[in-house]
């Protein structure tokens, strides 16, 4: 009885009690759920695209921030080390697309994401060895992002917003936009479209596949670039991140892996649910429930809704 | 030349349905079994605790994933944690019952990781591919924070680690500090041996082909008659087993003691890596991508500063480490662009070569 009760009624009494803290942890789990879909957002870019799983996405937020922190340790400043990393993930995607994509070509799909373990495991020896593996200070200040934050008295208590984190959900919403305009509005986004659909009418209407994939791995690859900065000016850059990265998948589960609006609706869920969780449930248990707490909601997702929120219907024919 | 079948007749069903049916792939198997066993008399411990002890192991986890990936194309990136289920059920079982045989509890220790495979095996029947993967990270992630936060699966000891205590096995130490290399050696490997026998005959037998049916087509196989449930969670607890009883082995005849973090998601990816180099839907693979994965970066770490040092390149631990990292990487690349199908595929090849030799086919 007890136990019940601490599970159903109390967390809510505690909400109900204390607005304000409840808003705080509201706001916290937003703007996780931002970033975890700015994650998501790369995986979904190159899933679309290519049908390729890409586990790499992860290490390659880690390795984009690096680049830049490091150039900038290298004296360089930070708005030609911005420009410069943005190079570097571009000779990234021709190279993957070269060495890794090129000679893989239809392979089965698992091989594929074999590959994209072997390119993270290969980014993470090439990261530590030219930046090396001590956690950096992300450029926060130089690259004008904002500091400080704003304390809001709401419901009797004092609500505390980042500026940083205003800064990251803007800057997500600004990249969702721009992606979905470049999508529906561009030649190059709706020969993007082509090839998800199917890569021999693409190829028959004369969309060179090799070059869409440079482009989505690029796109995949500004996209790691942006939510490595924001992650990174929120903790610090290292190679710790890459596991956080891996929170991206409950949410493409969520949101179905082919789904752009899906990654966004996935990632505030997982966001929100995670740090509520952890808030409200997780003392019951002994805390650091939020390693797991949004594999599990993506599990039990799963098992009521396969396709996820959405993706397409999986329609299976002998 | 001496790899020849003619003259090989089989006149049983049984001989013909045999695992090996060359007599040279019998005798060239008693030979590697008895060099395996007589690799105790080199004295080498160094060899036998630090590359032979691990790579038997770790084959024996990859045999646990293959069957459930490679036989029944389940991707699990789960198979850290069940490997722990079993190291802290066997730690559990030989602490609760000091005077059972340790054999019996390691054995046994499988039983419960199995339980857990099971469990966590039910959303295969909805969901495959990338999202049952992703389901598998729940296991992950959940069990591993269960070895950290319930104390009673350490008998709430304060260090929060697990350590092998000493056990005899007909009066001789197998586990714990006292037991020699050479003995945890033997011991390894006549368990693993003896359970690649048993997954051997599994995946040959009516088990391992609608396994093999549901991999190749889940709904093409229940439509002749299998039942998907009780196959795929078969795999599961199967494949756990074997997962669990080489995570009990890791940590009482090889780490001697272990943490939670010996469990984490490395874990799982490194044994991903030994099935799909080794082979998916191989047994033999599965030994060959175990000695790729766990030796090469051995070999690497040991061969790499003589190579470099003459030119005048010092060079320092970290970045061998990191050397190694960038090279298992571009190794993983290289070995799906060249043979997809793993060194196994090789392995046919080089003996479908040796059948013709001399002629090329």
């Amino acid at each position: 009885m007890d136990m019940l009760y601490n599970v159903l009624i109390d967390p809510f009494v505690m909400m109900g009690s204390a607005p304000d803290l409840l808003i705080q942890t509201l706001w916290e789990g937003l703007v996780a759920g931002v970033l975890y879909a700015l994650i998501a957002l790369g995986f979904v870019l190159i899933f679309k695209a290519s049908g390729v799983f890409n586990f790499a996405q992860g290490i390659m937020v880690v390795f984009a921030a690096l680049t830049l922190v490091g150039l900038h340790e290298m004296g360089v400043p930070a708005l030609l080390a911005l420009i410069l990393t943005i190079g570097v993930m571009f000779i990234l995607a021709v190279t993957v697309e070269r060495v890794v994509l090129r000679p893989l070509v239809n392979q089965p799909d698992i091989i594929l994401f074999m590959a994209t373990f072997g390119l993270t495991y290969f980014l993470i020896g090439f990261g530590e060895l030219i930046f090396g593996g001590n956690p950096k200070q992300m450029i926060a200040q130089e690259l004008y992002l904002p500091q400080g934050s704003t304390d809001l008295d709401l419901f009797g208590g004092l609500v505390r917003f980042q500026h940083i984190d205003i800064a990251a959900a803007v800057i997500a919403s600004l990249i969702i936009a721009v992606l979905a305009v470049f999508f529906s509005k561009t030649r190059i986004g709706r020969a993007l479209r082509a090839v998800a659909d199917s890569h021999k009418a693409a190829l028959s209407v004369g969309i060179s596949l090799g070059q869409i994939w440079v482009i989505v791995w690029f796109a995949a690859g500004i996209v790691a670039l942006v939510a490595g900065i924001m992650w990174g000016a929120r903790s610090d850059v290292s190679f710790a991140l890459q596991i956080v990265a891996l929170k991206a998948l409950p949410v493409l589960i969520l949101g179905g892996f082919t789904s752009i609006p899906g990654a966004i609706v996935g990632g505030l869920i997982i966001g929100v649910s995670e740090k509520l969780g952890e808030f409200y449930w997780g003392g019951l248990v002994g805390g650091g429930i939020e390693t797991w707490l949004a594999y599990i909601i993506a599990l039990l997702f799963l098992l009521y809704r396969p396709q996820g929120l959405f993706g397409e219907r999986i329609i299976e024919r002998i | 030349m001496f790899y020849r079948e003619a003259g090989q007749f089989k006149t049983t069903y049984a001989a013909d349905m045999a695992i090996f049916p060359l007599r040279e792939d019998r005798i060239g198997l008693a030979v590697i079994i008895v060099c395996a066993y007589a690799l105790v008399f080199t004295g080498n411990s160094f060899l036998l605790q630090a590359v032979m002890i691990p790579f038997l192991v770790f084959s024996l986890a990859a045999i646990g994933l293959n069957l459930l990936t490679g036989y029944t194309g389940l991707l699990s990136l789960g198979t850290g944690a069940f490997m722990g289920v079993g190291a802290y059920a066997c730690y559990k079982l030989t602490t609760a019952f000091p005077g059972l045989n340790i054999i019996i509890c390691i054995l046994a220790s499988g039983l419960f990781s199995a339980a857990i495979g099971v469990l966590f095996g039910l959303p295969s029947l909805r969901i495959k591919g990338f999202y049952l993967a992703v389901a598998t990270l729940a296991a992950q992630f959940f069990l591993q924070w269960c070895f950290i936060r319930v104390p009673w699966l350490v008998n709430y000891n304060v260090s929060g680690a697990i350590e092998a205590p000493l056990r005899t096995l007909f009066g001789v130490p197998i586990v714990g500090a006292t037991a020699t290399p050479e003995t945890r050696y033997l011991v390894v490997l006549t368990l693993v041996i003896g359970l690649t026998w048993v997954a051997s005959n599994i995946v040959h037998g009516r088990i391992g082909r609608a396994w093999m049916a549901v991999r190749d087509m889940d709904i093409a196989a229940e439509l002749i008659g299998i039942r998907l449930l009780r196959t795929k969670l078969l795999a599961f607890a199967v494949s756990s087993y074997y997962c669990g009883v080489a995570g009990a082995l890791l940590v009482f005849l090889w780490y001697g003691g272990a943490e939670y973090d010996v469990f984490n998601i490395n874990q799982s990816f490194f044994i991903l890596f030994m099935v799909i180099i080794g082979g998916l839907g191989s047994l033999i693979g599965s030994f060959m991508g175990a000695a790729l994965i766990f030796i090469l970066p051995i070999i690497l770490g040991m061969v790499m500063p003589a190579i470099l040092s003459p030119f005048g390149i010092g060079i320092t631990a970290a970045t061998v480490e990191h050397l190694r990292f960038m090279i298992v990487g571009a190794l993983i690349i290289f070995f799906l662009i060249v043979e997809p199908h793993g060194l196994a595929r090789l392995w046919q090849i080089g003996k479908q070569k040796l059948r013709v030799w001399p002629f090329p086919y």
